[in-house]
């Protein structure tokens, strides 16, 4: 069968109950709410038209009012009392919606995890999606309860936050008045994304690394100009403009060109892989490559691997023979 | 032919709707218009092809016996109570929640199974937004290549063999698994199940198996242990809970995140804080301490102190080779 046949035969099923409870709804709105061109709608409709009782004549047909399509663009459609319910949903999309669901408990603070469960209660009798379910769990990473109950009453009353922000790269913890605009769940991981103060730009703090947050008595009000995140590619992604390094990795370090976006891999003999890889901060490259114990080398540039072997040194003092 | 072809699926299932006792194919021939003249094998053959596509969107066709004197025949029709979608009635907040589920997966497929159950939903007249809750963003990734195998196979019990690199191997070694379920840890996804070589439940990086998924029996083949509880399967399966406790100095002013973790903080002098940190892995501890360079000492156990600075010794003789 045509996938063509089976879209609009499905989409078809779901238009005739929604219809049925939205007279005189505009064929913009359906076509928005089922994702889909309004012309489709339009041919939808026409199709639908000739559909009715079995041995049909004119008057067992379903009604839809062409005039009002073709001149207002909006649809009336009766007779169809047979079709008051759409169909039920398909075990896929039951399970798919079930995780997503499950996903979104997991990420969720605790007034939106109420309602998640309460929905999750009501869905699962109707989708028969439990036993499926449960082949598929997320897992995110846990926040300290108190951090969580202050981001979220920051979101949701719209205050600004004072935050105490540990910085792996620099070993730093620093202090920092951000406004918060949403929480985005990704790789595992929660983070704020919030204006700034400090840094007097749009920035994602990862969950785990705040270690104190407090909710400020002054409203969040972030600069218009302040640009969200666009989360449909990576979560972070290699600025261009950035410094590139060449490391070759051994056995025990190979999952770095696995995790990070590099630019570069090269198999050498041995076993070993040669990247190249963009970094923002040198600091960070030289505790990722302290963090590898050895298993990596850096090629180039030459001085970040004086440095490594500086720090390297100097800790080994703190070992006397 | 789309066109037709809807028709004529929309009007077999209306008239199966209809229908209060089973009806026989030569009845629902003669009612549904597209199936006039026709031969008796065109159709035969269109009507099967069509009952497969219908079932195939999830239309639940019911075969029974028809009340015929002299005949033993099958007839066709589809029960409402299976058909429908049954009521669900969400709160606002229930309704917000769901509708952010749309956002949930970024896998094609599985966000569009999502999508078409909400407008299922949608059609039912639950009223879901998908952006009424914009201060949460879950975001599940898919971006292994052998993702959807590997999701097709738990769900519908398959065994399979893959080729799998094991983390820090350079070959590939083939294994052979029951699948039980997948986790998402970290942003990525594992696969659990029985080991049929190990005779053993082992869990699989859907990232680290490098070629197709094949199926190794027939779906169904192998029943789930009872009382699976996944995540607890993956804990114990994944990298170890700290049961050890090691003893290390930092210096002021670093190591916030060893200070955040310790269960026993007690100052030397001026320069230097002793923390006793739970630990798991000595190794994994032993890589952390090395990328704080010179301001961590590793005073306890000999197991740490010697991973330490074996590591240390490595990188200033200038990583590896």
């Amino acid at each position: 069968m045509t996938t063509g046949a089976k879209t609009q035969v499905a989409r078809m099923l779901e238009l005739v109950p929604y219809l049925r409870a939205r007279e005189g709804v505009s064929v913009e709105e359906v076509a928005r709410d089922f994702g889909v061109a309004p012309a489709q709608i339009a041919k939808d409709l026409k199709v639908l038209w000739f559909c009715g009782l079995p041995n049909s004549v004119t008057g067992d047909m379903i009604d839809i009012d062409m005039e009002a399509l073709d001149g207002e663009g909006v649809v009336k459609l009766t007779n169809a009392d047979y079709l008051t319910r759409p169909l039920r949903l398909a075990p896929h999309e039951a399970l798919a919606m079930i995780v997503a669901l499950r996903t979104l408990r997991e990420a969720a603070g605790e007034r939106e995890r109420a309602a998640v469960d309460r929905a999750l209660d009501k869905l699962y009798p109707v989708t028969g999606a439990g036993e499926r379910a449960a082949a598929v769990d997320v897992h995110i990473d846990d926040v300290e309860p108190k951090i969580r109950t202050a981001v979220d009453r920051a979101l949701h009353d719209r205050r600004r936050l004072h935050l105490r922000y540990y910085v792996p790269a620099r070993d730093e913890t620093t202090e920092r008045d951000a406004d918060p605009f949403r929480l985005v769940f990704a790789e595992g991981s929660g983070y704020l994304e919030a204006w700034c103060h400090r840094a007097r730009g749009v920035r994602l703090f990862r969950l785990d690394r705040i270690m104190v947050a407090t909710v400020l008595d002054l409203p969040a009000d972030p600069p218009a100009q302040a640009d969200r995140r666009d989360l449909s590619g990576e979560l972070f992604r290699p600025d261009p403009a950035d410094p590139m390094a060449v490391l070759e990795l051994d056995g025990t370090a190979r999952w770095v060109a696995d995790y990070y976006p590099i630019e570069e891999h090269t198999e050498l003999s041995g076993g070993r892989l040669r990247i190249r890889l963009r970094y923002r901060d040198e600091q960070w490259l030289v505790r990722l490559v302290l963090r590898l114990g050895g298993a990596a080398t850096v090629v180039d540039p030459v001085e970040l691997g004086e440095r490594v072997r500086g720090q390297a040194e100097a800790a080994l003092s703190n070992y006397p023979r | 032919m789309t066109a037709k072809k809807s028709e004529r699926l929309m009007n077999l299932t209306i008239c199966l709707l209809v229908a209060r006792t089973f009806i026989p194919k030569d009845r629902i021939r003669a009612a549904v218009e597209g199936y006039r003249d026709l031969t008796d094998d065109a159709f035969d053959r269109m009507f099967d092809r069509d009952k497969e596509e219908l079932r195939g969107l999830g239309v639940p066709i019911d075969v029974g016996p028809v009340e015929k004197a002299f005949e033993d025949e099958v007839g066709y029709r589809i029960r409402r109570d299976r058909f429908e979608l049954p009521e669900i009635s969400l709160t606002a907040d229930e309704a917000a929640v769901v509708g952010l589920a749309a956002r949930v997966w970024q896998h094609a497929s599985l966000a569009s199974d999502t999508s078409e159950g909400l407008r299922k939903l949608r059609a039912g007249g639950v009223d879901v937004d998908e952006s009424a809750l914009t201060i949460l963003e879950p975001q599940l990734a898919t971006d292994e290549p052998a993702f959807d195998d590997v999701f097709e196979t738990v769900t519908t019990q398959t065994p399979i063999s893959f080729a799998y690199r094991a983390s820090g191997a350079t070959e590939s070694i083939e294994r052979h698994l029951d699948p039980w379920g997948i986790v998402s840890w970290h942003g990525h996804w594992y696969v659990v199940g029985h080991d049929r070589d190990k005779d053993a439940p082992r869990m699989f990086k859907v990232s680290r198996i490098t070629g197709d998924v094949v199926a190794a029996g027939e779906s169904g083949s192998y029943a789930l242990p009872e009382d699976l509880d996944l995540r607890a399967l993956a804990s114990s399966l994944g990298p170890a809970h700290p049961h050890s406790s090691a003893t290390v100095r930092v210096r002021a002013g670093a190591g916030d995140a060893l200070r955040s973790r310790a269960t026993r903080t007690h100052t030397v002098d001026e320069e230097w804080t002793e923390l006793d940190i739970p630990y798991g892995s000595g190794s994994t501890l032993a890589d952390e301490l090395v990328s704080l360079g010179p301001e961590v000492v590793a005073i306890g156990p000999q197991e740490v102190r010697e991973a330490v600075v074996r590591r240390l010794t490595a990188l200033v003789a200038g990583g590896g080779r």
